[in-house]
C-alpha cells in the first residue's frame, strides 16, 4: 500500500465515522442522564431532511445546518415530553419516535427528492494541513468534521471536569438521590435529551449536506441504530465512542478498498467486518466489570416521577 | 339447517365473484426501497402511476415501500392478498420465496415477481433485460475512459448483477481492448453514504468511469465532485451530475404493467417468464452526454439500434469464462435459461467472483 492510499483510507474513515460519532456523543449525554432514546434513526432522518430543505430554500449551508439541528431538538423534545414529563416507557417512546421520524421525513421531504445542493467542501487548515500524513487526514476535512471533533472535546471536558457533568451523572445514577439534594432532575433530563437531539440533527444534516449532498428517504440506512449500539459497547465513555466510531469507519472503508485490490475474500464476510471488529474490540476493552459499572448510568431506562 | 348451510356456501362462492366484476381491480406493489430512492423502486412506482393513469378508476393500486427481503416480506405480501388485491407485483429478487409461499395460499390471485425464477400456475416472473442497457453503457464507458479503468459498484452476486457486469465488460473491451473493470460489492441495494464511499474508493484506485448497480444517486454525486464520468442506473440521474453524467439506463415498467393488468382483466393472463428490453421499450437510454464527440455519439446510437432490432445480442459466442473454458460456442446466443442462471465472469475479468 502506498502512502497516498493510506491517507485516502484514513481520510475517508473520518468522514464515515463522523455521523456515528455525532449521534453517539449526543446519545451518550442523554443516556448519562438516565434516559435511553431509541429514536436516533428517526431523528437523524428528520435532521437530514430539514437540513437539506433548509439549505436548498435559503441557499446557505449554514442555515441548513441550523434547520437540521433545530429539527433534531424539536423531535427530541417531543420524546422528552412523553418519556420525561409523562414518564412513559422510554423504549416504547423511542421506537415510536423512530417510526414517526422515518414517516415524517419521507412525507415532508418527498417534494425535495431529486434536488441537489453544493455540499460542504473540504477546507485545508493552513500550516496544519502541511504536516506529513496527519495533515491531510485530520486537517483537510469539511467544516462539520471539525465541528464533530470540537464537540468531542466539549463532551469529554464537560463530563469529566465540569460541575454540570457531575450533576448529569448524579441524575443518571439515582434521580431520587439527586432530587433529594435539590437538583432539578426533570430539567437536567430535558437538557440532556435536547442536546442528544441537536447532535443527531447535526449528524443528519451532515449526511444530506456533506456526505452525500442530496435528500432521499431512509438515507441514514441504519446509522442511528449503529450509534446506539456504539454507546453501550463503549461503556458510556466519550473516548471509546470516538475510537469505536472511527474503528467502524475504517473497517467499512477497508471492506471496499480490499475488494478493489482483488482480495479473494467473500464480500459478505467483509461487509460483516465493521460490526464484528467494533463489537469485539470494544467488548475486550470493557472486560473490567468494576470500571464498566462505574460508567454505567444505573437509572437508565427508568422513568422518574418526582415524589412530593 | 342443512339447506341453510348449502345456501351460505353458494352465497360465499358467488357473491365475491359478483363483487369482483363490479369493483375496480386491486393491484398491490411491494418495493424493497423507498419510493423516493430515485432509482429502482422509484421507477416501479412510476409504472404503478402509469397504470392508474391508463385504467382510471378501473384499477385501485396500493404499494408498500421499504420492505426488507426476509420474514417481513412474506407478512407484507400476505397482508396485501388478504386486503383483496387481485394482482400483486413484488419487485426485488429477495421477495422470490415469500411470494411463492403466499401465491400457494391464494391460488385465485395473480402474483408477479421481478427478477426471479420461481413460477407456478398463478405466479409469473418478469425482468427488464438491463444487460442490454449495460452493453450500451459499457460501450460508452470504454470509449471515454482515459485510465482504462472502469469501476462497478455492485450489490449482491446474483445472476442479474453478474450478467450486467459481464455485459458492461464485454462491451467495453470490444471497443477498447485495454480496459479493466474493477468491481466493489457493497452488500446493500440502498445506502447512499456507502455507495459514495465505494465510488470514492474506486476513484482513488484510478477508475475514471463509475457504473453502479445500486439504487441511490450518491455515486453520481461523488463522480461529479471529482470530475469523472458516471453512468446512471434505473432512472435518469443526469440532474445529479450535469458534467459527470454519461448516460442513464432507465427501466420503464409502464408498458409491462399495463399489458399484464389488461391480460388479467381479460382472463388471458398465463404464468410466464417475461423479458423486456430495448426492443419492447422497457429499457431506455436517457440523457446521453453532449460532451461526447459525434463519432462517440454515433457509436452509442448504433449500438442501441443494433440491440433494438436484434442484430446484436450482448452475449453471443464464443464466450469463455475466467478459467478459459468455452461456455457459449461460436455463433450461438446465450439462452434465457443460461442467462437467468449466469454465475460466472467472462474471460478477461481480473477480479474473482464471490462464491
Amino acid at each position: 500500500m502506498s502512502m497516498d492510499l493510506i491517507i485516502n483510507i484514513l481520510s475517508a474513515t473520518l468522514v464515515a465515522g463522523t455521523p456515528l460519532l455525532l449521534v453517539a456523543l449526543g446519545e451518550l449525554i442523554c443516556e448519562r442522564s438516565g434516559v435511553l432514546n431509541l429514536g436516533q434513526e428517526g431523528m437523524m432522518l428528520v435532521g437530514a431532511m430539514a437540513g437539506f430543505i433548509g439549505a436548498l430554500t435559503t441557499g446557505s449551508l449554514m442555515w441548513g445546518v441550523v434547520a437540521g439541528v433545530a429539527a433534531g431538538v424539536a423531535m427530541s423534545l417531543l420524546f422528552a415530553l412523553m418519556a420525561v414529563t409523562l414518564a412513559a416507557n422510554q423504549y416504547a417512546a423511542g421506537l415510536a419516535l423512530t417510526i414517526f421520524g422515518t414517516g415524517l421525513s419521507a412525507f415532508v421531504g418527498s417534494d425535495y427528492v431529486g434536488h441537489t445542493v453544493d455540499g460542504f467542501t473540504r477546507i485545508a487548515i493552513p500550516l496544519l494541513s502541511d504536516i506529513p500524513v496527519l495533515g491531510p487526514i485530520l486537517f483537510n476535512q469539511d467544516l462539520l468534521v471539525y465541528a464533530s471533533l470540537v464537540m468531542f472535546v466539549v463532551v469529554y471536558v464537560f463530563l469529566r471536569y465540569s460541575r454540570g457533568g457531575l450533576l448529569l451523572r448524579a441524575v443518571g445514577e439515582s434521580p431520587e438521590a439527586a432530587n433529594a439534594n435539590g437538583m432539578p432532575v426533570l430539567l437536567i433530563r430535558y437538557l440532556a435529551v435536547g442536546f442528544g437531539g441537536a447532535m443527531t440533527g447535526l449528524a443528519g444534516a451532515y449526511l444530506s449536506l456533506a456526505y452525500t449532498p442530496m435528500w432521499s428517504e431512509g438515507m441514514s440506512a441504519g446509522r442511528g441504530w449503529i450509534a446506539l449500539a456504539l454507546v453501550v459497547f463503549a461503556t458510556w465513555r466519550p473516548g471509546r465512542v470516538l475510537f469505536g466510531a472511527y474503528l467502524f469507519g475504517v473497517a467499512s472503508i477497508l471492506h471496499l478498498v480490499l475488494q478493489g485490490f482483488g482480495w479473494d475474500i467473500s464480500p459478505e464476510l467483509l461487509a460483516m467486518l465493521p460490526y464484528l471488529v467494533t463489537i469485539i474490540v470494544l467488548v475486550l476493552l470493557s472486560s473490567n466489570p468494576t470500571r464498566t459499572r462505574l460508567n454505567t448510568p444505573l437509572s437508565i431506562g427508568q422513568p422518574y416521577r418526582p415524589s412530593r | 339447517m342443512r339447506l341453510f348451510k348449502k345456501l351460505a356456501l353458494v352465497a360465499a362462492l358467488v357473491l365475491p365473484m359478483q363483487a369482483f366484476a363490479e369493483d375496480p381491480m386491486k393491484v398491490g406493489f411491494v418495493y424493497v426501497g423507498p419510493v423516493g430512492d430515485h432509482g429502482w423502486s422509484y421507477q416501479h412506482d412510476q409504472g404503478r402511476l402509469a397504470l392508474e393513469e391508463h385504467f382510471g378508476d378501473k384499477v385501485q393500486t396500493t404499494y408498500v415501500e421499504n420492505v426488507s427481503e426476509g420474514a417481513d416480506a412474506e407478512r407484507t405480501i400476505r397482508k396485501l392478498a388478504q386486503a383483496g388485491n387481485d394482482i400483486i407485483f413484488t419487485t426485488s429478487f429477495g421477495f422470490m420465496n415469500p411470494t411463492a409461499r403466499v401465491a400457494k395460499e391464494y391460488p385465485d390471485k395473480t402474483f408477479l415477481h421481478a427478477t426471479g425464477y420461481k413460477r407456478s400456475e398463478n405466479m409469473g416472473t418478469y425482468l427488464s433485460t438491463t444487460y442490454e442497457g449495460r452493453y450500451v453503457s459499457g460501450t460508452a464507458a470504454g470509449m471515454v475512459t482515459k485510465t482504462n479503468k472502469l469501476g462497478f459498484i455492485a450489490s449482491f452476486p446474483i445472476p442479474e448483477v453478474i450478467r450486467d457486469i459481464n455485459a458492461t465488460f464485454l462491451a467495453a473491451r470490444k471497443i477498447n481492448p485495454d480496459v479493466e473493470l474493477k468491481v466493489v460489492w457493497v452488500s446493500t441495494w440502498f445506502d447512499p453514504a456507502k455507495e459514495a464511499d465505494a465510488a470514492n474508493t474506486l476513484m482513488d484506485q484510478g477508475v475514471d468511469v463509475i457504473i453502479q448497480h445500486t439504487d441511490s444517486p450518491a455515486a453520481m454525486l461523488a463522480a461529479e465532485k471529482r470530475g469523472i464520468w458516471a453512468v446512471g442506473q434505473a432512472s435518469d440521474m443526469s440532474r445529479f451530475g450535469p458534467e459527470a453524467h454519461l448516460l442513464s439506463v432507465v427501466d420503464d415498467w409502464a408498458p409491462y404493467y399495463i399489458q399484464t393488468v389488461q391480460q388479467v382483466m381479460d382472463g388471458t393472463w398465463k404464468s410466464e417468464d417475461y423479458w423486456g428490453g430495448i426492443h419492447e421499450g422497457d429499457i431506455k437510454i436517457a440523457s446521453i452526454s453532449d460532451r461526447l464527440t459525434d463519432e462517440q455519439r454515433k457509436k452509442i446510437d448504433d449500438t442501441i439500434e443494433a440491440i433494438g432490432n436484434g442484430s446484436l445480442h450482448p452475449f453471443t459466442g464464443p464466450l469463455k469464462d475466467q478459467s478459459g473454458k468455452l461456455r457459449v460456442p461460436e455463433g450461438k446466443d446465450m439462452t434465457k435459461e443460461e442467462l437467468a442462471g449466469m454465475n460466472w465472469y467472462v474471460e478477461g475479468m481480473t477480479s474473482t467472483l464471490p462464491k
